[in-house]
């Protein structure tokens, strides 16, 4: 086995588990396949035929609409038959260990496992218990990271920016629990990226995030100057009454995308949000709506990249 | 081994298309010779509907065996396809796999009336019941050798044979 377990023999992406440590190359190709892939989905027929007779499980441990919706969407828009696992009425409640879990599925011949799981390292276990033919996305475990949304957001940002080199980015909120965010830094120094800021209060912030070669900025006004991608996080509503935050009112003042500090970043700069969105939160809903957002072709450009990176690792 | 000129080849493609283009048909290029043959074809012969090219790695048989390929292009299909009579342009014909990759695919943007076929050299070896309309020349190639179409900076075609 290679130092990288996504990794096989010939160097070739087998898994998608983190995007820490993929080479730049993997990234680009994920990138570019993807550009192909917009072009199928404005078709008469928006499938094409890659992934026929491969089934894939979508095995969600954790509540998703949008990324579980848009995995599906993916696979079969490559052909490929899609069953969803509705885990909370499944045998994990009945006390069914997660790899029991899936030897059961490779018993019926899954191919492709799409992972969600509030643990870290779930995707990476499955992995290393996966049979040589089989393949593991991690749609998001914990923490850690989700790195088809990582991708989807540096697909986002080189559709409008078109290079990576001479950006800044600027991501905004709860950086402490977000996967997305580590997801998306690790793309972007991959990529490239010469300036990338994280802003939040203390408390929402991982001690030590420097060493992920971010700049730190509690004041999100001058975290802003200059940006021109902003990527706003999702502020949990349920973490809101907890010690971390006074209270949401309190946050928007402080953190929430106005248009007024929108103003500050530049003039061409585009909004981000993986979603969901809370309104009135971490955004406006005159910025969320404006001109500047990007958020709905976000979604879109989601499908694309899903599809690039089941084909790839189909293929393996 | 001596191979033929490929501006003469497509000067004779030119030829033999002219009285059977109208203002109506659409042409696809196959990416990469197949496009590049295309966008001179497309040219000279005055084609009025723009030209379309498809990169056919999403419908390739070999994709369980080989996986993708590294450098995907977009397809890109400017026109309506439904009743229009096409002409699809590859560089080399050979196995037939490539073309069969193709009608699947343009049938994925709609139903043409017709697709007719434009090669610029026939190599022979069919694994498929594929032929071509217009044909610039036949040529045997020793099995195993890739014939490719070459375009250098001032849009010169070329032929070229990697053993």
């Amino acid at each position: 086995m290679s130092a990288n377990p996504q990794l096989n023999a010939k160097g070739a992406l087998t898994h998608l588990l983190t995007l820490e440590g993929l080479p730049r190359e993997i990234i680009t190709h994920i990138l570019d396949t993807a550009t192909s892939f917009v072009g199928v989905t404005e078709r008469e027929v928006k499938k094409v035929p890659l992934l026929r007779g491969i089934s894939v499980f979508n095995l969600f441990f954790e509540n998703s609409t949008r990324t579980r919706t848009t995995f599906e969407i993916a696979a079969k828009r490559l052909s490929a038959d899609v069953i969803n696992l509705n885990i909370s009425t499944s045998s994990a409640s009945k006390g069914e260990s997660l790899l029991d879990t899936v030897d059961n599925l490779s018993a019926m011949h899954a191919d492709m496992f799409v992972v969600r799981h509030a643990q870290s390292g779930a995707a990476h276990l499955i992995a290393r218990h996966a049979g040589p033919y089989q393949h593991v996305i991690n749609a998001g475990d914990g923490r850690h990271a989700h790195p088809t949304q990582g991708l989807l957001d540096a697909y986002t940002i080189r559709h409008y920016k078109k290079e990576f080199s001479g950006l800044a980015v600027a991501i905004v909120g709860d950086i402490l629990h977000s996967r997305v965010a580590r997801s998306l830094i690790h793309a972007l120094n991959i990529l490239g990226t010469p300036d990338v800021r994280v802003i939040g209060p203390q408390t929402l912030l991982p001690t030590g995030v420097e060493s992920l070669g971010v700049r730190v900025f509690h004041d999100m006004r001058k975290g802003l100057a200059g940006a021109d991608v902003i990527v706003m996080l999702r502020l949990q509503n349920e973490r809101m009454r907890g010690p971390l935050l006074p209270s949401a009112q309190e946050f928007n003042k402080s953190y929430g995308l106005t248009p007024d500090k929108l103003a500050l970043a530049n003039p061409d700069a585009i909004v981000m949000h993986p979603g969901p969105m809370n309104r009135g939160v971490e955004i406006d809903s005159s910025v969320a709506d404006g001109v500047q957002s990007v958020i709905l072709p976000q979604v879109t450009f989601g499908i694309a990249v899903r599809m690039a990176v089941m084909s790839i690792l189909g293929g393996s | 081994m001596q191979l033929p000129d490929a501006e003469l080849l497509c000067a004779d493609l030119v030829r033999q298309l002219r009285p059977h283009v109208t203002p109506e048909t659409g042409m696809v290029g196959i990416h990469t010779g197949g496009a590049w043959l295309a966008e001179r074809l497309h040219q000279e012969l005055g084609f009025v509907v723009p030209l379309g090219m498809l990169d056919i790695s999403f419908y390739r048989d070999d994709y369980r065996k080989s996986g993708l390929h590294k450098s995907v292009r977009a397809s890109k299909i400017p026109f309506d396809v439904n009743g229009r009579h096409l002409l699809l342009v590859d560089d080399v014909l050979y196995t037939g796999r490539t073309v069969r990759a193709a009608m699947n695919e343009l049938f994925d943007y709609g139903r043409p009336e017709t697709i007719r076929l434009a090669a610029l050299v026939d190599r022979g070896e069919r694994q498929l019941p594929i032929c071509a309309q217009y044909v610039g020349t036949s040529l045997t190639v020793p099995k195993g050798s890739m014939l490719r179409l070459d375009r250098d900076a001032s849009g010169r075609l070329t032929l070229r044979i990697d053993a």
